[in-house]
């Protein structure tokens, strides 16, 4: 994300539009993403509930995954799912920077 | 046409609010401004003004109030002295950083303890940082036209910034004095429609306030309020400007009176300026090369013009009618700092003065002059930093 310089900003810090907290990205504090394994979900849409970020990609009733531009990497999601199934776990970020 | 009428300061801040008839005021009282709103509250009353008057229970709740209102796009205005203005403290950046253009008359009182009710420039000295423009008035006359001005300076295109109109407590607050007044209609056409720059209050636009700001904005919004401020100054001439030409009345950033020739100089703000020129008047008699520069404009400080009034000047006495304890007076700080990079320097020694209301009278002012004086004599500078009329063991 670039950031904007002192004349591109709204003056004394204004907020010009509504609902814009969308853009703000906080993926950027992530140190270990979660990881579906999709052949052992049960589609039981309980990460999707406790996710603190709401940020469970749900299609069609299905996760999907989760949006990485807004998951802080707390692991709920991996703790909640159900003990028997286990099918996401937490895997380190470098990982994925290569 | 102006009319001439005898009046005390409270009275004609309140009047000249009365004739600026603002949206929304906050009143808190504290002596010596609690006359303003005083006055001020029976011209609501009376239906004089169409203001909603907010009477609160702190001055920290009148300036949030003040910031509220005018955030939601109203014309704004307020007064208060001393510890109401200590108390405000916390509000005031919030005001200046959210671009909130709130005129406030600040009628200068001393910071208890231990406490006092008169006159010093403790209260709005300590505000000085906070990102509001200051003007100062040497007398009631200077007052009724800054706060004019300043309803006009604080809204221009790209200032967007609160000012605070100083005048000195009681000397000037308490003090009838006749006073040329303009039209209602007159101020009125000179203040203008008030336009609000992003109101709360246009639901087609909405906006929002007061949002957190972290490491990686608060900066740029900070130097967005410098920036505003110290562009200010052309604006304020150009409303200074724009008052002359409407009333003839001139103002500028400072006001140098008898600078021309002189050798030796007083720097002053507020009423002590009045009580110089009247001692400068007294020495040019007796071929004294003397001058008074009132600074009018403190926030922003006019360095540059500061630098070129004081260039041929030999020796120079900075009042300051309040100290930065552990340093010297905040004026005589920033005039020093400005004549760093003068091409010649003149001798700068700094008086602290008039705390507390102490009077400053023509024999003080006269052996400062006395003393400017016997420095350029003796070819070097007297001590800096001196407490006048200070008793104490020598």
């Amino acid at each position: 994300m670039t950031l904007k310089n002192k004349e591109e900003l709204p003056l004394g810090g204004l907020i010009e539009e509504a609902g814009n907290a969308a853009e703000y990205e906080t993926g950027g504090w992530r140190t270990f993403r979660p990881v579906w394994d999709f052949e052992k979900c049960i589609q039981c849409l309980t990460c999707w509930i406790y996710c603190p970020d709401s940020c469970i990609i749900v299609e069609d009733e299905k996760v999907k995954g989760a949006d990485l531009r807004f998951c802080k990497g707390c692991g709920v999601c991996a703790n909640e799912c159900p003990p028997k199934i286990r099918a996401i776990t937490m895997e380190e970020e470098v990982k994925f920077k290569k | 046409m102006a009319k001439r009428e005898s009046m005390t300061g409270n009275q004609v801040v309140a009047e000249c609010m009365r004739q600026i008839n603002p949206d929304v005021v906050a009143a808190y009282p504290i002596t010596p401004s609690t006359e303003v709103m005083q006055i001020f509250a029976q011209s609501v009353a009376d239906g004089l003004v169409d203001t909603e008057l907010v009477t609160v229970e702190s001055e920290h709740s009148a300036m949030s109030a003040c910031i509220g209102a005018s955030a939601a796009g109203g014309r704004v205005m307020t007064a208060t002295s001393a510890c109401g203005l200590a108390l405000m403290w916390e509000l005031l950046p919030v005001a200046s950083a959210l671009r909130l253009p709130i005129v406030m008359t600040v009628v200068n009182r001393a910071l208890s303890a231990p406490i006092n009710i008169h006159c010093d420039h403790s209260d709005s000295m300590g505000c000085r940082d906070a990102g509001w423009i200051q003007l100062y008035s040497e007398n009631a006359q200077e007052a009724y036209h800054n706060i004019i001005q300043a309803a006009k300076i604080c809204n221009r295109e790209g200032v967007w910034l609160p000012v605070m109109v100083c005048v000195d407590g009681f000397i000037i607050s308490h003090s009838i004095e006749s006073v040329e007044m303009l039209e209602d209609d007159e101020v009125q056409r000179f203040v203008g429609e008030f336009k609000p720059r992003k109101p709360l209050l246009d639901v087609d636009n909405p906006v929002t306030y007061g949002a957190l700001d972290l490491q990686d904005y608060y900066m740029e919004h900070k130097k967005q309020v410098d920036d505003a401020i110290q562009s200010s100054k052309s604006e304020i001439l150009k409303v200074a400007e724009e008052f002359k030409k409407e009333f003839g009345y001139e103002y500028g950033l400072i006001d140098s009176y008898m600078m021309e020739d002189a050798e030796v100089a007083i720097v002053a703000l507020n009423s002590t300026a009045g009580t110089s020129k009247y001692v400068v008047n007294m020495l040019r008699q007796e071929g004294i090369k003397a001058g008074v520069l009132k600074i009018r404009v403190f926030r922003p400080f006019p360095a540059d013009e500061i630098r070129e009034a004081l260039k041929n000047v030999k020796a120079v006495a900075v009042l300051d009618r309040s100290s930065s304890y552990g340093t010297a007076g905040p004026l005589f700080l920033d005039i020093r700092s400005a004549m760093y990079e003068a091409d010649s320097k003149p001798f700068i020694t700094n008086y602290i003065y008039g705390l507390g209301g102490r009077d400053i009278g023509i024999d003080e002012l006269r052996s400062i002059y006395e003393g400017l004086i016997s420095s350029i004599k003796e070819g070097k500078p007297a001590r800096t930093y001196n407490w006048i009329g200070v008793r104490e063991k020598v």
